[in-house]
């Protein structure tokens, strides 16, 4: 793009990033910088078996804000796939060049880009703990919550804009809401015992939360401005991890009342519990992609706790990863990756992969040990 | 088009400008409530739609003592969630200390080794901390003096992962607030 070397973010590169972390895009950086009105020449690209181009420009506007504009070409069919132009605090940078990646995506693949969405995550490093929110490349990274005492299981509103966590800075583990860009947040579950494991219902007015103000873990539902909690689950086993299917009809959760831990879907406003998971002796963690296909979840195979997907339907499972120990499956939010933990080179890193396991990528990240991510849904803007 | 990986030609960067800009990075600060600010130059640029408010916990202070010369940690063998003979005295011990006065309040905070996810963790530490609660609530300790709480695997007191470590880390600590 004309103007990106003095730009402070490579907007061509973060494009290129993002396109081909998705595995469906193979991307090449030309050496000739064209902008979004120069006309391309069209049969020398082809030659090369490129099938788009993406050009461009940036610029610094008068108020401090950057012009950023770009331009789409069908290569093949020699057709102007139309451009956008933004103008941009520099804080937004990063945020614009996702947005060109969603609209190629969305140009070229004809499903929606999850690029400008971001992910939660928790580094521990040193004896402190922070909850980060990141681009969905894992950059941008900036902290929601710092603290001596561990965080876990954030988990995104499905507005985007809030996000549910454990905190143990009481000394006990307390469910907070927190208002991402404000940073006000409430506690919605301060119970006797554990308040752990919060799940967004899709309508985003509850949260499937585990309590043990009753004695064991079991599973309640609260509404998500706090107030009485009512029990969802009645055994004298541990009945945790609760999540909703997408249409929030369906609560999918980890339960030991089999012997082992397995996991189990029931109705959201109670009733029988139906298993889910029949191989192996410990499953647990899971997720489900949004159009309600795939199970992510992770199970323990020989000692080893590995990422594995379902296929609902069919009920034919595989696992995924050649690392481990894996944590903590999210889906991206358009179901076509799947955000994890693992063990790299003895560290915690973050991981995505394609449902199929096919391409996987690291994702940039804080210092220390980083776990518990979770996908943020679409923004709208 | 889903089968095929598309090829995608990123056009690199002219130089527009003969001077270049200055970098004006946004630092990250960790005031309760407060939002991110930049630094202002002429007039001050729109603010940032990414913009994330960052809150700083600060560490709980106030432990109490308990009972002179009595550990605090009962130790637990893999997978279980029983009490082991050899703590049944210090158990007892704990129980004549708090139910000496009223006022005596206690967390039992159970922990796991770092085998196994996060939450299922916390259920079985949970496990651990009621099972101290039970027994000292049946040599009559109140319930309103006690509360059993769980760190599942995250504060562990011996980091390895040795059956060594292992085993240093499943177990319930008593805690006097």
């Amino acid at each position: 793009m004309r103007g990106e070397e003095y730009s402070p973010q490579k907007i061509a590169s973060i494009v290129q990033a993002d396109l081909e972390r998705s595995g469906q895009f193979r991307g090449n950086a030309l050496n000739q910088a064209m902008d979004e009105l120069t006309r391309p020449d069209f049969s020398v690209l082809k030659q090369k078996g490129d099938e788009a181009l993406l050009t461009g420009s940036i610029s610094k506007l008068a108020d401090g804000r950057y012009d950023v504009r770009f331009r789409l070409w069908d290569l093949v069919r020699g057709q102007d796939l139309g451009g956008q132009s933004y103008a941009t605090p520099v804080a937004d940078l990063r945020l614009i060049a996702h947005r060109i990646s969603d609209f190629i995506y969305e140009k070229l693949t004809g499903e929606k880009g999850i690029f400008s969405t971001r992910i939660a995550y928790v580094t521990k490093l040193g004896g402190r703990f922070s909850l980060w929110v990141a681009d969905a490349d894992g950059e941008n990274a900036q902290a929601a919550l710092t603290s001596p005492e561990p965080i876990i299981s954030p988990n995104w509103s499905p507005s985007g804009h809030e996000l549910a966590y454990v905190s143990f800075e009481a000394r006990k583990p307390v469910v907070y809401v927190h208002d991402v860009a404000s940073g006000k947040r409430r506690v919605v579950a301060n119970f006797k015992g554990n308040n752990s494991s919060p799940a967004w219902s899709p309508d985003g007015r509850s949260l499937a939360v585990t309590l043990s103000r009753d004695g064991g873990s079991q599973i309640y539902l609260i509404p998500a401005q706090g107030g009485d909690p009512r029990r969802l689950t009645q055994t004298t086993s541990i009945d945790t991890e609760p999540i909703f299917y997408p249409d929030g009809s369906a609560l999918y959760f980890v339960s030991d009342r089999g012997g082992s831990p397995q996991i189990y879907r029931m109705p959201t406003m109670g009733g029988p519990a139906q298993r889910v998971t029949f191989s192996g002796t410990y499953n647990i963690s899971p997720a489900i992609s949004p159009d309600g296909r795939w199970m992510a979840y992770i199970s323990r195979i020989n000692g080893q706790f590995k990422l594995h997907v379902m296929d609902l339907k069919s009920e034919t499972t595989q696992f995924i990863t050649d690392t481990g120990p894996d944590e903590r499956p999210s889906f991206s939010p358009n179901g076509r990756l799947i955000v994890y933990s693992t063990l790299l080179q003895g560290r915690e890193a973050l991981m995505t992969s394609t449902v199929d396991g096919r391409i996987k990528a690291r994702l940039a990240g804080q210092n220390g040990d980083i776990r518990e991510p979770h996908w943020g849904p679409f923004l709208k803007h | 088009m889903n089968k095929t990986l598309i090829t995608l030609t990123l056009a690199a960067l002219l130089a527009a400008c003969s001077s270049p800009v200055k970098l004006n990075e946004v630092p990250v600060e960790e005031k309760a409530g407060v939002a991110l600010a930049a630094p202002s130059e002429q007039a001050p640029p729109p603010p940032a739609r990414s913009a994330v408010a960052g809150i700083d916990a600060r560490p709980l202070t106030g432990v109490a003592p308990g009972p002179e010369g009595v550990t605090k940690v009962i130790y637990f063998d893999y997978d279980s969630f029983v009490i082991k003979s050899e703590f049944q005295s210090v158990i007892e011990k704990h129980a004549a200390y708090i139910k000496q006065d009223s006022k005596r309040r206690i967390a039992l905070e159970g922990h796991t080794d770092e085998r196994g996810g996060r939450e299922y963790n916390l259920a079985l530490g949970q496990k651990r901390s009621e099972a101290v609660r039970k027994a000292l609530n049946l040599l009559g300790v109140s319930d309103a003096q006690m509360e059993a709480v769980s760190f599942g695997k995250e504060k562990p007191a011996v980091q390895g992962n040795s059956e060594e470590a292992f085993a240093k880390n499943r177990r319930a600590e008593i805690a006097y607030k």
